[in-house]
């Protein structure tokens, strides 16, 4: 096959493929200089090794000075584990719950849910479904009512059964909101007083369609319940997610799982190769094949 | 917050440019960097980005500028004329059928706001239009979600029409458009499954449901946080179910939401609503040059 010049119009073409994915301007300004000293060093011309460099460079900025090791949950090995899930309206958080409960009961682990979304019209019925479709129990109060109480007896609840893990559900908020982050860090404490060490995960569920915004709620979920994670969801869709690089990048959030679908199957463990190929396939798959 | 100092240092940019009798190239190229990199970041869509700096580079050296006697506040004007062009010019009316029921279908990606804003626009029809909605129940796939409209429908104190989650969508809102003949309902409202643009399978379905209901309204829900991917969605559904106007939700949040101006520019369809919040009655008109403003920062 014949490769085009990595010349001025190749980077050009790479920072708007990027950019497209979301990455973000910056952290795209700061690749494309890396790569052109990358290029100059190993006195690169065409493009056929590119993918490499570019995957490579990806990746290093992905896991910046951490070894790449696969982030799995840091789940409590005797006693109850507990799963708090957060994130902004809509992002598939209630559904990533589904999908996850089946995910730990495969492993053979026993799992409750916790339906801690009192707020939204049809949330507690909606976990409650994802609860007979994958045949764990649901905890639950009535609409309106105070979600830190609903999470309490999630938590004695599942002692009381020996549950392993126990996820928790909690209403979408938008980050700005000062009162509903207020909220959610007080579910978080009364988890924390409960259990010592739980919650041992915080995931913090992000739609991969989100643009620059993704990073301001990373910052600010972080601030009220530590986030040790992210589920990265909706990437069966065209978009991209690339502002999971600069959420590592800036606050060093993993992304741990990726959600491909709406079906229980439709969650997967995050691969950060596989990924950053992903955010620019594109551009290089197109030249492959005019090329060829 | 994302988006720190963004305003600041367009504002600076500008204030550089304000007070100059004379607007160099290198001037406009300084200012024209920092316009791209605020539309970027407020996820504007990079080709329209590139269009639209290539138009104030055009009209910034051009002699509307070069012959004003204050420059620099000129060729500041012209980006603001620019960006609330391209962001459509009035506020749009919601249709209304000469022959009752007038039917409106809300469309878009899962998690957009769609039920919610079914809720909401049934709502803002009784309040501010004196008018009746049926809602209807056609989301037959996520769970829970004939359940989420009934419960807002118990809230508005408004009929919900559903036929369970074994019916077929196109049925469900044949019938409806029925049952709102017979009970008088002058405005229809139908909540259809988040679903993405290349499910085929799925877009059919809404085609299905529009040559039957031949909706007055096709409403395209956006997230207002919606990154770089906004104009695939929003040309797709717009291609395949000629879309009529858009709800823009979540801009109760901090997102700057480029998306807004990324869609009006592929689709030229008006953006009619804002979402400003969870609540029925978080509903607003959309305000074109507002939304120039908070896209810029300013
Ligand atoms: N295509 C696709 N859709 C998804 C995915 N995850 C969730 N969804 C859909 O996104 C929509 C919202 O999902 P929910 O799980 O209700 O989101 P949530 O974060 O709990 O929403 P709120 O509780 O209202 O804040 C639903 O229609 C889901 O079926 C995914 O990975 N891919
Ligand atoms: N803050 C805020 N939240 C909103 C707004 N509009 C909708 N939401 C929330 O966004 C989430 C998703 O809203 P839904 O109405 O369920 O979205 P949908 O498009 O019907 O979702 P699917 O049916 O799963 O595709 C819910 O938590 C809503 O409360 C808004 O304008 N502001
Ligand atoms: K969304
Ligand atoms: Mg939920
Ligand atoms: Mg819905």
């Amino acid at each position: 096959a014949k490769y085009r010049t990595v010349d001025e119009e190749f980077f050009e073409e790479l920072e708007e493929i990027l950019i497209s994915a979301d990455v973000g301007v910056n952290t795209v300004m700061e690749l494309i200089d890396e790569l052109k000293m990358e290029v100059k060093r190993q006195n690169i011309k065409d493009s056929s090794r590119m993918k490499e460099v570019i995957s490579q460079k990806l990746v290093e900025i992905y896991y910046g000075d951490d070894e790449e090791e696969i982030e799995e949950l840091q789940l409590n090995e005797d006693g109850l584990s507990v799963i708090l899930f957060v994130g902004v309206n809509g992002v598939g958080k209630t559904t990533t719950i589904g999908k996850m409960a089946q995910r730990l009961k495969d492993q053979g682990k026993n799992v409750v849910l916790a339906a801690g979304d009192t707020f939204r019209a049809g949330a507690i019925e909606q976990l409650e479904i994802w609860g007979q479709r994958v045949n764990v129990p649901v905890i639950k109060h009535s609409e309106g009512s105070d979600p830190a109480a609903v999470i309490y007896d999630g938590i004695q609840s599942a002692k009381s059964k020996g549950a392993d893990v126990l996820l928790c559900d909690t209403a979408g908020r938008l980050q700005n909101k000062v009162n509903l982050m207020n909220e959610l860090s007080k579910v978080k404490r009364v988890i924390e007083r409960e259990i010592p060490g739980a919650p041992h995960e915080s995931l913090l569920v992000l739609d991969a369609t989100t643009g620059q915004n993704a990073l301001s709620q990373a910052k600010t979920f972080s601030e009220s319940t530590n986030v040790s994670g992210i589920v990265l969801t909706k990437l069966d869709g065209t978009a991209k997610g690339g502002i999971v690089m600069a959420i590592r990048n800036e606050l060093d959030i993993p992304v741990k799982y990726v959600g491909l679908g709406e079906k229980v199957t439709d969650l997967q463990a995050f691969d950060a190769h596989a990924f950053v190929y992903g955010l620019f396939a594109d551009m290089l798959e197109e030249q492959e094949e005019q090329s060829s | 917050m994302a988006f720190e100092g963004l305003a600041d240092r367009l504002q600076n940019t500008f204030q550089k440019i304000k007070g100059k009798g004379k607007v160099t190239e290198a001037d406009v190229k300084e200012m024209t960097r920092e316009v791209r990199l605020a539309l970027l970041e407020a996820d504007v869509n990079f080709k329209v980005v590139k269009d639209f700096i290539k138009r104030i580079k055009e009209r910034a050296v051009g002699q509307e500028v070069m012959q004003s006697l204050t420059p620099g506040q000129q060729v500041i004007k012209v980006v603001k004329e620019e960006l609330t062009d391209l962001m459509g010019g009035e506020q749009s009316k919601i249709a209304v059928a000469n022959r009752p029921p007038t039917v409106i279908m809300m469309v878009g990606l899962q998690g957009a706001g769609k039920t919610t804003t079914t809720g909401k626009l049934a709502n803002h029809l009784r309040k501010q239009h004196n008018r009746n909605p049926l809602l209807v129940a056609a989301d037959v796939y996520r769970p829970a979600a004939i359940n989420q409209l009934e419960t807002l429908g118990k809230q508005l104190d408004m009929p919900v029409f559903s036929k369970g989650t074994e019916a077929n969508p196109v049925d469900i809102a044949n019938e409806a458009i029925q049952q709102a003949k017979d009970n008088h309902n002058d405005y229809v409202i139908i909540d259809t499954a988040g679903r993405l643009h290349v499910d085929e399978h799925l877009m059919d379905e809404l085609q299905q449901i529009r040559q039957n209901v031949q909706p007055n309204e096709t409403f395209l829900v956006v997230d207002a946080m919606t990154g770089q991917d906004a104009v695939n969605v929003a040309e797709t559904f717009n291609e395949q179910l000629d879309v009529t106007g858009v709800v823009l939700t979540k801009l109760d949040g901090d997102t700057r939401g480029g998306a807004a101006l990324s869609i009006k520019a592929v689709t030229d369809k008006p953006i009619k609503f804002a979402g400003m919040g969870e609540k029925l009655d978080q509903l607003e008109p959309f305000y074109p040059d507002r939304m120039a403003q908070r896209i810029l920062g300013m």
